[in-house]
């Protein structure tokens, strides 16, 4: 079965995303729980918190690569009922970008020929996104030798080729450089730009304020606030994200 | 000594003449071992990333007994197939006994354990590294078997060229299964055994030189290439 990449305003919406209490234990130890909270479209979503807190977590639990043991994760769009859907419509890059051992073009292509695109339009669309993040010049040259910050670009290509409907992204600039990294802000502020719900974390403070719509703090696998960005950097509502805003919290 | 420097002369000789007997044996030898190689890896390799994808029950029994395959004694395996292609046994109509088919189907159940068993534990690195990406791309874990095959294709090239130097240098199962018949299924290791039998060492060491030329010129030009392609992919 193919799919047309329609876009994205005209393709049957797949958010809001709709976490009912979810919780993840390993041997009776939760290392996340009683977690409600909703992802709508719109500006980015921030998830801040110290190391440990279930950030990373979240973000898989979200995005289906692992099972709450409590709760439940619901799809509440239209599109929610198709399965292929909620495989295709959604995308996540990581911390340490997973590139496969092909040419850079030939990473990009890979998913959209799973998603029953023809050899020309995979390569045009390829190679479209490769000029927006600035790697067309590369296209020929082997994914894994490129540099940290062009293989992150590179992953980050990837997602937005398949122009999904949220893209959560773990931590997308924390091994780069200040250069690499404000390249990497500026494509994913573009990817938001084209309706993409952006769902994130970092540690990287200065950039949670330029790219946040609003943070969700988590502190020891709990949500302890959900505020919009402007209000949190200034006076958030808990105390553990007092703390950590101050530097204060160290777990 | 004196045999050696004799057998090194006279292998020499054949290799520079082309020695048309010696030239018969090699080809059989390689066209014999590279094509159960061929059958082996078609069939272990895609075996092994299946294991090391998907769980079942009995899975772990399954690479237990697969891993005790790789050290299958050629002679057994070279036995029972025999049974099988003799004229009474159930494959006997296709006639393949004492033809280099049955002894290539001898080495493909030498070669595809070694070559499954070495693969599994490739992809299974491989998948670890990969899985979350593969899986959040919407790749269910059948559909990765290819992608990790071909993504791993360097380190599964070890697999095979393992599996390939067991089958040029077993003479166990291609003897009993081709007879070594001159002409038809003699092979290189067959030779040397039956040159060494009848008392002629330096002629079964001369062949002996020329397998080992050849087996490590493979391996080396292989690998040089395998190399230098792993190089280019930063792999």
């Amino acid at each position: 079965m193919s799919m047309q990449m329609a876009p994205l305003h005209a393709r049957p919406v797949l958010l809001p995303l709709q976490l009912q209490d979810v919780g993840y234990s390993i041997n009776g130890q939760a290392l996340v729980s009683h977690i409600t909270l909703s992802f709508e479209a719109g500006a980015p979503t921030l998830v801040l918190g110290p190391n440990g807190a279930g950030k990373s977590l979240l973000l898989r639990l979200c995005h289906g690569l692992i099972q709450p043991t409590q709760g439940q994760v619901i799809w509440q769009g239209t599109a929610a009922q198709n399965p292929q859907s909620l495989r295709f419509d959604q995308a996540m890059v990581f911390q340490k970008p997973v590139l496969l051992r092909r040419s850079v073009l030939a990473n990009i292509e890979f998913p959209l020929k799973l998603r029953g695109l023809d050899a020309t339009a995979r390569r045009s669309k390829a190679m479209a996104v490769l000029e927006r993040v600035g790697l067309a010049a590369l296209a020929e040259r082997p994914a894994r030798v490129l540099s940290g910050g062009e293989q992150q670009r590179l992953a980050l290509a990837r997602a937005w080729a398949l122009e999904p409907q949220i893209l959560f992204l773990d931590e997308p600039s924390a091994a780069l450089d200040p250069g690499a990294t404000r390249q990497v802000e500026g494509i994913i502020a573009s990817i938001a730009a084209t309706g993409t719900k952006i769902v994130m974390t970092t540690h990287d403070l200065g950039q949670a304020r330029r790219l946040a719509g609003d943070v969700i703090f988590l502190h020891r696998g709990g949500v302890t606030e959900r505020t919009p960005a402007s209000e949190f950097f200034n006076m958030p509502r808990s105390d553990a994200a007092r703390a950590f805003l101050q530097g204060d919290l160290l777990w | 000594m004196n045999t050696i420097s004799e057998a090194f002369l006279l292998s020499l000789q054949m290799m520079v003449q082309f020695d048309p007997e010696l030239m018969r044996i090699v080809g059989l030898s390689l066209r014999v071992s590279l094509t159960a190689v061929l059958i082996g890896s078609a069939i272990g390799l895609p075996f092994g990333a299946l294991l090391a994808l998907t769980r079942f029950p009995g899975r772990h029994g399954c690479i237990v007994v697969l891993n005790a395959c790789m050290g299958l004694p050629p002679v057994v395996v070279g036995l029972v197939v025999y049974l099988i292609l003799s004229r009474s046994g159930p494959l006997g109509a296709l006639g393949w006994l004492f033809t280099p088919i049955g002894m290539v189907m001898a080495q493909v159940v030498l070669i595809t354990p070694i070559v499954a068993a070495l693969s599994h534990q490739t992809v299974a690195d491989l998948w670890s590294e990969y899985e979350e990406q593969l899986r959040s791309l919407g790749l269910t874990p059948l559909k990765a078997i290819a992608t990790l095959l071909w993504d791993g294709r360097f380190s599964l090239s070890t697999a095979v060229f393992a599996g390939f130097g067991r089958a040029i240098a077993e003479v166990g199962a291609i003897m009993i299964v081709g007879g070594n018949i001159a002409g038809v299924t003699r092979t290189m290791t067959t030779a040397i055994s039956l040159e060494t039998s009848r008392g002629d060492l330096a002629l079964a060491m001369a062949l002996g030189i020329v397998l080992l030329t050849i087996t490590i010129g493979i391996n080396a030009a292989a690998s040089a290439f395998g190399n230098a392609a792993r190089r280019r992919q930063g792999a």
